[in-house]
């Protein structure tokens, strides 16, 4: 049983506004010689972060414990490479479009979790009050 | 706050951008012009790109402990002269002509400058367009809970 019902979306939105942060820096380099775009599993990011809220809390009985709500992703394993379909001469693997429509695709990902969270506020206000 | 972020990346590279426009006008404005000088003549000059992270910024919410490892900006590290050798002439009759009668004309290349112009002003607006984009969703962030 998760305590905090506004828990989950609130982990996908700021896994989202993190992948829009990659995605903003593959586009803002796609002109700089050797650099590598990158690029990180949406889904398999959010059930991890999920599984952890999910899952019974563990205490945390020093200072020096890991936090495991933080649902702290390592970014060595996580973020991976893009394969560019065409290569370029300078070495960057930035590709424009493909980058515009997976920013694309993230933003609107991004609003689908604002209004999730909006009605799941809503629907606790409504919970609150007992009348519409 | 990681949209906070987005729009300093998407800042950079305006910047960026916006400088190697400034070079490409600087270019085209000085095609074609000549010197008797060798050492005089204008020299095509474009900016090198860099990427560089930020300060980690990172906190208890963040997904990515070290974001410096996830997001990086760009920025001119120097504007680099064209290495291409200058086109000789003999034109005698020209004011600034040497003692053998030659004029040095600059290695600026109308197309190439004109290619260049086109992509930096494609990915200056593609930089705006994420701007327009990450305000919005700044403002609709802001207005959680209130509908």
């Amino acid at each position: 049983m998760q305590t905090d019902p506004l828990a989950q979306h609130g982990k996908a939105l700021a896994l989202r506004a993190e992948r829009n942060e990659v995605l903003a820096t593959n586009l803002a380099n796609a002109d700089t010689p050797g650099y590598l775009a990158r690029d990180f599993d949406f889904s398999a990011a959010l059930s991890g972060a999920t599984n952890q809220l999910s899952t019974l809390p563990i205490a945390r009985t020093d200072s020096g414990h890991i936090n495991p709500d933080a649902g702290a992703i390592d970014t060595q394993t996580a973020l991976a490479w893009r394969v560019p379909t065409q290569p370029s001469v300078d070495g960057n693997t930035v590709e424009t479009d493909v980058e515009q429509a997976e920013y694309a695709k993230n933003v609107i990902g991004y609003q689908a979790s604002l209004t999730f969270l909006n009605q799941k506020i809503a629907g606790l206000r409504l919970a609150i009050r007992g009348q519409l | 706050m990681a949209l906070n972020r987005v729009l300093d990346i998407a800042g950079s590279a305006l910047n960026a951008q916006s400088q190697r426009l400034n070079t490409t006008a600087s270019n085209l404005a000085n095609a074609g012009s000549v010197s008797g000088d060798p050492n005089q003549v204008y020299r095509a000059r474009n900016p090198v790109f860099e990427t560089v992270p930020f300060e980690n910024d990172a906190t208890e919410f963040s997904v990515f402990p070290d974001r410096n490892a996830a997001t990086y900006g760009v920025r001119v590290t120097g504007i680099e002269e064209s290495q291409v050798p200058l086109t000789q002439r003999y034109a005698p009759e020209h004011p600034q002509a040497d003692e053998n009668g030659n004029v040095y004309v600059t290695n600026v290349n109308t197309v190439a400058e004109m290619v260049n112009m086109i992509s930096a002003s494609r990915a200056y607006q593609s930089n705006i367009e994420i701007m327009t984009t990450t305000k919005e969703l700044l403002v609709q962030t802001l207005s959680i809970g209130r509908g």
